[in-house]
């Protein structure tokens, strides 16, 4: 008989997520994903001026802060067949990278490395050995007796003071724990480190963004930054060399820190390298444009299928018709009306709550579909994407960090283990250290267009008459994220965004096929079903961001909205 | 020990923590001056921030999430002074958290109850995201309770409250037209407790922090304008402060992104930007801690009032904002100065002049003022 589990709220996250597990013989048997909270920003847009859907749609969320915003403003030009300055594309490339590094080393270091690292064992370390240890593996100064002593006294202070706050109730101690305590420490160490370094990538984005979170310097067109080298106010050698300083710390950080300590745990785990695999399709869209148009990119993406490198299929542009074509939602098992996957253009969302139905509706997030098949969309697709595009940097650091895990593990770890929980940690290390040489490339390339003499930033949109159709893609640091556009003279008609954790996070689909989290947690081991880490550590793996994934727009503005039954506690 | 011995000996352990971090008691104290001025307390106020920064217990803080985007939790990761490890490890009991907290399901919600029981009435409760009351609150929901009932519960023993960001203090992105799910403010639910309003989109980080520090040191909540915000973060218009203002003032505007006058860092008034009915203190207190021009209109781009309920999310980006404050003449004030002998006669000429060509300009000015006096009075 199953036992069934549920873990609501699911933290470490962004946003509302509860999870129910069937636990059978010591693992996971069955799962359902489901979105707690919605708010219709989707609906709110509806009569507005296309210029300003950036700026709301930023606010879908705000860990994923900026890319709402890049998608939106892409998805507007793109319906209006409107070219951006290359500076532009530069400016918003440079914000994108630095976003994506300080996103990705908040996950690992803050969001889920506490799924793998006992804080309370790293106590009875000796801070010796783990010097020597982590000496070892990397020439990081920071790596001393001394800074490691700190560290360890530090957390003795906070844990005598009996006040453990955010560290309250933890997995200490749980079974499923098997670093060894100077290990233990070294990533203690390194998770408060890396609080300094995603501020330094932070300081990118506030210098070319003006704030962060939500960015304020994007235009429909553009960017707002006027390029003066002989002005004050603008975009001038001091705040671009700053932002150069800034992504040389950060490569020292992400190539001798990150990789570092992504591939000790991955080798220290290596047990579990077999667990969470889940969906196997996957969907990674190109990023980082460096034309007007949109047709030459920094970094590929496409489609595989069935987790076969081989039948790997391009995406190419932002005017990609395969990308367009392929891409529905259904309804079927989440809290809205109707059962039939649509197309963004022709979505439809009437909320319809029924409580958390199992077999029937269940969650606020839709299960979108790439040709009718549910896919995986983060980090691990696109670098599997990339891999297999042939992307030098890419097969680099992948190589790079494959050989370190295969190096501590002392086994062979090829590239089939990303198919996998760690996996997608150890595609979301190879995307950052390939996210710093985009920063380099991109801020080489700004400066010499600037020297070059041309300082356009912006091509003003005019909106014809009738109708209009676009959508606008972005390789978000979850995964693909699409927002799709109808105008009506000047004014939106309908706005739709399908987001990555709504790939990732979404229920059964119209073929009641399970979700990418829902999958990846079945066959899952479950040590103690009283303190479900494993869960966690699967669920966490994905970078979960509900805030994103529930959204809704009703085209037709209905102000009822049904609910079936409603219980206050469940 | 006594109680004076452990405060000691915690006091002094602390002082190695610091020394063992590579910071002397100097940096220290320089630390708590700099917080007692950002704060806009005077020197002698730095000895208590920096023995309350010492109090070996850390106050209890419960953190809720609504309807939210997380942006206001992720504003704290940026800040400098203080960091968000050292709010989180030195100054706060961070007892519940989404985004942080280790445990999850069960285990935090227990640690959220062994919070709320042990620290009945001393804790801060903090809000983030606003609560949707439509459909009986169906739109959030955590750990199976609506948004509604976690307000109610969590808030009936809180010693106060603090609404973090613009959901939270007014309803935010999502309590715009139409409204969809009701997403309504925390004071319009929690009715009988203090609660401080943040708002932004998100808003700095550092009046949030400094609302916190406030408390710890003063024991007591900061000035609050008639909208329930800090009177040291939203006491005046953006237009008061903007490093653009002089632009205005002389008549040189931007008129589109990248033209002529934008380059040269002119006004952005004609595109929209609603500095002039905004309050805030973005412009003197920036973004990042990266220096010049880190803020909206300093790269840029017009204000568009996330602070402001009926502004942010609600008027067009681009839209003529409504100044709020009177605009002076385009003539130079005098400068007084004493001087041995009295005025000079050119002087004195200079003055008469002004004094008679500006007789009118001058009577309208000071109605314009009166005005907006009484203004400042009632929100005051």
């Amino acid at each position: 008989m199953a036992k069934r589990i549920t873990v609501d709220p699911i933290t470490r996250i962004e946003g509302h997520l509860r999870i129910d597990c069937d636990i059978e013989n010591g693992k996971v048997k069955n799962a359902w994903s489901s979105g707690q909270m919605f708010r219709g920003i989707e609906e709110i847009l509806v009569g507005r001026d296309p210029r300003d859907a950036w700026i709301f749609t930023q606010r879908f969320c705000g860990v994923c802060t900026t890319v709402h915003a890049i998608a939106s403003v892409r998805t507007v030009e793109n319906a209006l067949n409107l070219e951006v300055p290359v500076n532009a594309q530069f400016i918003r490339n440079l914000i994108v990278a630095a976003h994506g590094i300080h996103d990705h080393i908040v996950h690992f270091y803050h969001l889920s490395a506490l799924d793998w690292v006992d804080v309370v064992s790293a106590l009875s370390a000796d801070p010796n050995a783990a010097s020597k240890l982590a000496q070892s593996l990397s020439p990081w100064p920071n790596n001393g007796v001394q800074e490691f002593k700190a560290v360890q006294d530090k957390l003795k202070k906070f844990v005598s003071s009996g006040q453990l706050g955010i560290f309250a109730n933890g997995y200490w101690g749980h079974p499923a724990m098997k670093l060894p305590p100077e290990v233990n420490l070294i990533a203690a160490a390194h998770y408060l480190e890396a609080f300094e370094f995603q501020r330094k990538a932070n300081k990118i984005v506030s210098i070319l963004g003006s704030k962060t979170p939500h960015i304020q310097n994007l235009a429909v067109g553009g960017v707002s930054n006027p390029i003066n080298p002989d002005n004050q106010a603008a975009l001038n050698m001091e705040r671009l060399y700053y932002v150069k300083t800034l992504i040389d710390e950060l490569e020292d950080f992400v190539r001798n820190v990150y990789l570092v300590d992504l591939a000790a745990v991955g080798a220290l785990y290596a047990h579990w390298l077999p667990y969470g695999s889940g969906v196997t399709n996957y969907l990674s869209v190109p990023e980082f444009p460096t034309d007007s148009k949109g047709t030459k990119f920094m970094t590929p993406g496409g489609y595989i299928k069935n987790g076969d490198v081989g039948t790997f299929k391009a995406i190419n542009s932002f005017q990609d018709k395969y990308f367009m074509n392929g891409v529905k939602e259904s309804s079927k098992h989440a809290w809205y009306e109707g059962e039939k996957a649509l197309h963004p253009y022709e979505g439809e969302t009437k909320p319809y709550y029924t409580d958390f139905k199992e077999d029937d509706k269940y969650s606020w997030v839709k299960a979108p579909t790439f040709y009718d098949e549910p896919a995986q969309v983060g980090p691990l697709s696109n670098v599997l994407a990339m891999f297999a595009a042939g992307h030098k940097p890419t097969q680099k650091y992948a190589t790079l960090a494959l050989e370190k895990i295969s190096a501590i593990a002392g086994t062979k770890v090829g590239i089939d283990a990303l198919h996998s929980t760690l996996g997608r940690h150890a595609a979301r290390c190879v995307r950052t250290n390939v996210l710093v040489d985009v920063l380099r490339e991109n801020y080489d390339m700004l400066i010499s267009n600037i020297a070059s003499g041309d300082v356009a930033t912006f091509n003003a949109p005019t909106f014809p008459k009738g109708e209009q159709t676009g959508f606008g893609f972005h390789e978000a640091p979850r995964g693909v994220l699409s927002h799709w556009i109808v105008i009506k003279d000047g004014k939106i008609k309908n706005y739709q965004g399908v987001v990555p954790s709504t790939w990732n996070a979404g229920p059964r689909n119209q073929n009641d096929k399970l979700g990418p989290y829902e999958a990846s947690l079945v066959g899952n081991p479950i040590a103690d079903p009283e303190k479900p880490l494993e869960v966690l550590r699967t669920i966490h793996s994905f970078d979960p961001c509900l805030a994103c994934a529930i959204h809704v727009h009703d085209n037709k503005r209905q102000d009822t909205i049904r609910v079936k039954t409603l219980s206050r506690f469940n | 020990m006594s109680r004076q011995q452990i405060k000691q000996s915690l006091a002094e352990n602390i002082s190695n923590n610091f020394d063992a971090f590579g910071f002397s008691r100097r940096d220290f104290l320089k630390f708590c001056t700099a917080i007692a001025a950002t704060m806009g307390l005077p020197f002698s106020m730095s000895k208590l921030v920096a023995k309350t920064i010492e109090d070996p217990t850390r106050p209890p803080v419960i953190w809720l999430h609504f309807q939210e985007c997380t942006g206001c939790t992720e504003t704290l990761l940026r800040a400098t002074h203080p960091k968000v490890e050292t709010l989180v490890l030195d100054l706060i009991s961070l007892d519940y958290s989404e985004t942080l907290s280790v445990a999850a399901g069960h285990q935090v919600e227990q640690a959220l109850h062994d919070s709320m029981e042990k620290n009945k009435g001393k804790y801060i409760m903090v809000v983030e995201g606003s609560i949707p009351i439509k459909d009986d609150g169906i739109y959030c929901k955590i750990a199976g309770k609506t948004a509604i009932e976690s307000v109610q519960e969590v808030g009936a023993n809180c010693a106060a409250a603090i609404a973090i960001g613009s959901c939270s203090s007014w309803g935010g992105v999502q309590s715009t037209f139409s409204n969809p799910t009701g997403a309504t403010p925390l004071h319009k639910i929690l009715t009988d407790k203090p609660i401080v309003n943040i708002p932004g989109c998100p808003p700095s980080p550092y009046n949030f922090l400094s609302t916190v520090l406030y408390y710890l040191t003063l024991g007591k909540l900061p000035e609050l304008d008639d909208k329930g915000r800090p009177k040291f973060g939203y006491g005046r218009l953006i237009h008061e402060h903007c490093e653009r203002r002089p632009h205005f003032d002389a008549g040189r505007f931007a008129e589109q992104f990248g033209d002529e006058g934008h380059r040269e860092g002119y006004c952005l008034y004609k595109l929209g930007c609603k500095g002039p009915e905004t309050y805030a203190n973005c412009p003197s207190i920036l973004f990042g801690d990266v220096g010049s021009n880190s803020w909206p209109v300093g790269t840029g781009h017009p204000c568009f009032g996330c602070v402001e309920e009926g502004v942010g999310f609600t008027k067009h980006v681009h839209e003529q904002s409504e100044v709020k404050t009177f605009t002076p003449g385009s003539i130079y004030p005098d400068i007084h100065f004493e001087k041995e002998g009295g005025i000079t006669a050119a002087g004195a000429t200079v003055t008469a002049a002004a004094v008679a060509a500006g007789a009118k300009l001058v009577s309208d000015t000071a109605k314009k003022i009166g005005e907006k006096s009484q203004d400042s009075s009632t929100k005051a």
